[in-house]
């Protein structure tokens, strides 16, 4: 039952990307077509769940016991930009058409804030090692969500008829804050 | 080196409008969204942020040369995240309550793409001196524009700019500016006002060019005419 809640609570109520602002930069980017929308999210949940996994285990395995908690930022980016790296190698080797879909954005994952936020997030929350699996796979259909919602809105956009200043970026990040205060609708549904 | 040496001047001027951080290269959005509830947050985050700029531009102009191309992009990462750390414990110490506020963004300066952006783009390929104004250019841009945003939402969401009350109290305080949703909104109509006036002012510069062009047209066919009555007479 915790878990669930603590998966609701990343992929819903305090949804990664609209209550956060963690991840804006491919939400923005990379939202203008349904389909890469779709393939970005799941490229980064994938690697979220493993950061999660990895992350746990170097911060309370390696971390505090020495105490170098001071340490972790260093080395949690490093970590997850080895991971992205390894992430990319293994599914070129097993599955080419994974690889064609999700190519291209796999490398632009390392500098998506969501990943290293989800680790900073399960580290100052004092999650244990099934919560913060949990917790990388609701953030990761949270985003997943978000990016997919908000490519869908786009592509509707595209035929509507936005004044010249609105084209674009302002337009997109209007349509986030309506979708944000629809999400707000959730507050309250899961403390925390 | 760059093809076309522009002005120090230039240099750090450059990232205050021209470049500016946020309006015009729309990087570093997290931190731009998520700390600008008030004035002061965006002021220390800025702050925060033009600190690991600058330190990091320093530190990676000037290994530029040792730095293997390969591996660039982990070194610069492994340089911004020492800073970050350093700038992370030093607030914890001296401003916990800010520090506090802003919470995990501040870590999360290491994976600001606006940082790696000028590490990558520029630090790289100049020398210390323009990469320290650069730095510092980016580091003000940035900053201003974080405590614009950050004063825009403290004023109608809270009544107050910088802790001071502005508005009477029969102002009923917007909550949702305050909220994330706000925060959308608020950047979003920034953005527009600034496509707003850019716009203006090139449809100004294309009339003044066409009404060129045709005082232009009109001196050479009256010169053209005077040279056929010329030949004619």
């Amino acid at each position: 039952m915790e878990l669930v809640l603590v998966f609701l609570s990343a992929a819903i109520v305090n949804n990664f990307v609209l209550a956060y602002f963690l991840g804006i930069c491919p939400f923005i980017g990379v939202s203008g077509k349904l389909s890469s929308a779709f393939s970005m999210g799941l490229a980064s949940t994938f690697v979220m769940v493993i950061a999660a996994t990895v992350t746990w285990l170097i911060y309370h395995m390696i971390l505090v016991p020495f105490n170098l908690e001071f340490l972790q930022y260093v080395s949690f980016i490093l970590v997850i930009a080895s991971l992205v790296q390894f992430v990319e190698m293994f599914i070129k080797k097993v599955s080419q058409p994974l690889y064609r879909a999700l190519g291209i954005f796999l490398p632009l994952i390392t500098t998506n804030c969501a990943i290293l936020g989800l680790a900073l997030f399960s580290v100052l929350r004092e999650y244990g090692f099934l919560e913060s699996i949990f917790f990388g796979l609701g953030a990761g259909a949270g985003f997943i969500l978000a990016l997919v919602l908000i490519a869908g809105i786009r592509e509707e956009l595209d035929l509507a008829e936005v004044p010249a200043q609105f084209k674009g970026v302002p337009i997109t990040l209007i349509a986030a804050g309506i979708l944000a205060m629809a999400f707000m609708g959730f507050s309250g549904l899961i403390s925390n | 080196m760059m093809s076309k040496q522009v002005s120090y001047w230039t240099e750090f001027y450059k990232g205050l409008y021209d470049q500016n951080p946020i309006f015009r290269q729309v990087l570093g959005m997290c931190p731009t969204l998520a700390v600008t509830v008030s004035g002061p947050n965006g002021l220390a985050m800025g702050l925060a942020t033009s600190f690991v700029l600058l330190f990091s531009g320093i530190v990676i102009s000037s290994l530029k040369n040792l730095i293997p191309k390969q591996v660039r992009i982990a070194a610069y990462i492994v340089v911004i995240a020492t800073f970050v750390t350093i700038v992370d414990i030093v607030m914890k110490a001296k401003f916990p309550e800010m520090s506090k506020d802003l919470g995990p963004f501040i870590p999360l300066i290491v994976v600001n793409c606006l940082i790696l952006g000028r590490a990558e783009g520029f630090s790289s390929k100049n020398n210390i001196t323009r990469s320290v104004l650069d730095g510092l250019g980016m580091g003000v841009g940035f900053t201003i524009g974080l405590t614009i945003l950050g004063g825009i939402r403290e004023i109608l969401g809270s009544r107050t700019i910088f802790g001071l009350q502005v508005l009477p109290d029969a102002f009923e305080p917007w909550v949702i500016m305050i909220l994330p949703a706000g925060a959308f909104l608020t950047l979003g109509l920034l953005f527009g006002l600034l496509n707003f006036v850019e716009l203006k002012k090139k449809t100004k510069k294309i009339k003044e060019d066409q009404q060129r062009a045709l005082a232009e047209i009109k001196k050479l066919t009256e010169s053209s005419e005077e040279d056929l009555a010329v030949k004619e007479g």
